[in-house]
């Protein structure tokens, strides 16, 4: 069974983002960019089933522009065996990436697609339930817990929802988003470095996909949170409700 | 050889005698027992030392040092006889007289009229008699306990100047203090000297963004300090595992080193000027802020790593690199010490002007680290590795810097110097690589009682050290970090 396994390059999670001048987006030149975090245990998920002797292969794609390929070769060098990376210049929308994502399907047929829960960039938490929905698949997001059984061609589950944890159980072909506690993505080691380099990687385009990429939505302005302002010192109690009723009007 | 001659040279031999005697006289007088100690990570063990020079003569031992080179002005016939009778060899021994300090009775105690005149100069808070006093007297390792009655907390330079007028008056000992993260008990009190924190003076006074020169004040944090500049796009040229706590004035005081020291040299290179204030309440202003001055003399190298001994600085004026954005880091294992110090040279000949940081630990130091902090794992497979490295390059392009990396350690793992590497694919990997790293005296401390020495010898020698004293104390009880060949840190 093949496993296909979604990485994006984004801004580094530890890193401090600043918006532009223009409020057009936030500044990315310059910026530390490396996989997404939810991806990365995305990908030490699929490469513990295929250890376990559950899958034959992992297949490890990647959309954007040329330096995503960066990415890819991070995922090659933790262990997934090919590459997919299919090269779009402008930004693509969850809706566009699980177009692209079916159009692949149709070639790979995997048996399991993991994706991370959302990307940190954009925070949209779609893409996953997106694919599902155009493939008709059976879709276990959130996961906190994978167990996969080869026989009954099943996967059991457990998603962390805000009443607590729900197990399903899906039926395979499936997709399943990652959560945070989940694993610890291992490290890339450099024997596995090494190896990455003759790793196979396939470049698409999204015209051979025959996939539209232009999307119904349009990033209108980015904006800071407003900064926090400081607290301030009362210096008794009447200049407190007075400050309450007529400042922050709650009383 | 005639005796006018011979005189001659008996005289000759008598001011050799005279020059040598008075080297050891002044080495035998005790110094420092007032104002001493910085603080920061690293520093010297400074109780009090007696260098002893010791005059040998005896017949036949080889000619060599002072003897050497007087002979060698010596008109050749002179050599013929005499010379080779009174040879002089001279050696020297060192000697530690820790356990025999006294409190010297020359300095006075502290009495009710001088903390009143303190209250008076600093006002009352910042006169601290309370359980402040305790963790100030105290040291980071909890090894050294002073007996101070009194913490003094100066806002500006003219309150340091006049607390050290006013206790040189007296003839009140005094120790200045600033984050007290020492290791080896260099920021406390060895009596009840009177401790100065410099910890209220933590104004940033200037930054001049196209040069990068840094001007504030001594009680400045060097995380803050770091925070501050990386808003501005540049960056200490010294980082410490103790930079949450460590003030500047100690780093400059004791001549921190750190882990950028390969990258960017120690902070005789990067301190532009000072501003100190000596022991009799004089403000000695050297806070230049140009690159280059060749006014005058450069007094300023005598209070970098004074540890606290010729006054106390209260500014400081620094230069800062700019900050690079790409920072690759990677964690290698080597089988044996001499790979390390062959990995040591092939890195800073293949990543170049990249290199940024260097750190080795031995296996004992990766087991306490695991054993002792939260949330860490090692990153190489747990079979048993020898000896670990973690080398850093900074720089500009991201993907030309981990080509010239990977490249690096492809290489080292062909030719057998690493046996195993990660290379961190983000800031979250870097971080705790460094956390294990950073994370060694931390761990040390939960583990147990620590000795700790900071120690230079030649490279080659470096790991013999560790061998020898676990033989002579037992193998767990040993373990080692060495910075880039500068200094070995051996904790027992």
């Amino acid at each position: 069974m093949k496993i296909m396994v979604a990485v994006k390059r984004v801004i580094d999670y530890a890193v401090k983002i600043r918006v532009k001048a223009d409020k057009s987006g936030v500044e990315t030149q310059n910026v530390k960019m490396s996989m997404n975090p939810f991806c990365e245990i995305a990908l030490e998920e699929a490469l513990r089933i295929k250890e376990a002797g559950l899958a034959s292969e992992v297949v490890a794609v990647t959309m954007g522009p040329k330096q995503s390929i960066d990415t890819l070769r991070t995922g090659l060098a933790m262990g997934a065996d090919r590459g997919i990376h299919v090269e779009a210049t402008g930004d693509l929308f969850p809706l566009a990436v699980a177009k692209l994502f079916k159009a692949l399907v149709e070639i790979e047929k995997p048996g399991l697609i993991i994706l991370g829960k959302q990307a940190i960039d954009n925070d949209c938490n779609q893409t996953g339930q997106m694919v599902a929905g155009l493939l008709g698949w059976p879709q276990g997001t959130f996961a906190s817990k994978v167990v996969l059984d080869k026989e009954k061609q099943e996967v059991m589950v457990d998603r962390e929802v805000d009443g607590g944890l729900e197990t399903l159980c899906l039926n395979l072909p499936a997709v399943i988003t990652t959560d945070l506690r989940l694993n610890q993505p291992r490290y890339a080691t450099l024997p596995n470095i090494m190896k990455a380099k003759s790793k196979p990687v396939k470049k698409y385009t999204p015209e051979e996909l025959n996939v539209a990429t232009n999307s119904d939505l349009e990033v209108v302005e980015v904006t800071e949170p407003p900064k926090r302002k400081a607290g301030v010192l009362v210096s008794s109690v009447d200049e407190l409700i007075d400050k309450l009723k007529n400042e922050a009007h709650v009383i | 050889m005639t005796t006018a001659m011979v005189e001659k040279y008996k005289a000759f031999y008598r001011l050799l005698n005279k020059t040598s005697r008075t080297l050891v006289d002044r080495r035998f007088r005790q110094q420092g027992q007032c104002a001493r100690g910085g603080s920061a990570a690293s520093g010297l063990d400074h109780r009090p030392d007696a260098v002893v020079e010791q005059r040998v003569s005896y017949l036949g031992c080889p000619k060599r040092g002072l003897w050497t080179s007087a002979r060698a002005s010596l008109p050749s016939f002179v050599d013929g006889g005499f010379a080779r009778d009174y040879p002089m060899n001279r050696c020297r021994s060192f000697g530690s007289v820790a356990g025999e300090i006294q409190r010297s009775s020359k300095f006075a105690t502290l009495n009710s009229d001088d903390v009143a005149h303190f209250k008076e100069i600093l006002g009352e808070r910042n006169v601290v008699q309370d359980e402040r006093l305790e963790a100030a007297n105290s040291d980071w390792m909890h090894k050294y306990v002073g007996s101070s009655r009194l913490l003094l907390l100066p806002k500006s330079t003219d309150e340091v100047s006049r607390i050290l007028k006013y206790c040189n008056s007296r003839c009140l000992a005094v120790v200045p203090q600033g984050g007290n993260t020492g290791l080896v008990g260099g920021s406390v009190p060895v009596f009840d000297e009177v401790i100065i924190n410099m910890a209220l003076m933590k104004q940033v006074i200037s930054f001049d963004k196209i040069s990068g020169i840094l001007v504030c004040e001594a009680g400045c944090i060097l995380e803050d300090l770091i925070s501050f500049l990386d808003n501005q796009g540049f960056v200490m040229p010294l980082d410490l595992g103790a930079k949450g706590s460590c003030q500047i004035g100690g780093n400059v005081a004791t001549n921190a080193g750190g882990l950028r020291l390969i990258r960017y040299g120690s902070l005789h290179g990067n301190v532009l000027g000072l501003e100190v204030v000596l022991a009799n309440g004089d403000v000695l202003d050297m806070l230049g802020t140009l690159r280059k001055d060749n006014t005058g003399y450069d007094l300023k190298h005598l209070f970098i790593g004074s540890e606290g001994s010729l006054g106390i600085i209260t500014k400081v004026s620094i230069l800062t690199p700019p900050k690079l954005s790409s920072v690759n880091i990677a964690f290698l294992a080597c089988q044996d010490y001499l790979s390390c110090q062959k990995l040591l040279l092939e890195a800073k000949r293949s990543l170049g002007e990249i290199l940024s940081a260097f750190e080795f630990m031995d296996s004992v130091a990766m087991d306490v680290v695991l054993n002792n902090l939260d949330g860490v794992r090692n990153p190489l497979a747990p079979t048993a590795h020898n000896f670990y490295v973690l080398i850093e390059t900074t720089g500009t392009e991201e993907s030309y810097d981990k080509e010239k990396l990977e490249k690096f350690l492809v290489g080292s793992m062909e030719s057998g110097l690493i046996s195993d590497g990660v290379l961190a694919q983000d800031i979250n990997q870097a971080s705790a690589f460094w956390r294990l790293r950073e994370g060694v005296p931390e761990s040390l401390q939960r583990a147990g009682a620590v000795y700790k020495y900071d120690l230079s010898l030649p490279v080659e020698k470096m790991y013999d050290l560790v061998v020898e004293m676990r033989a002579r104390l037992g193998k767990q009880k040993v373990v080692t970090m060495i910075w880039f060949e500068m200094a070995i840190l051996l904790y027992i």
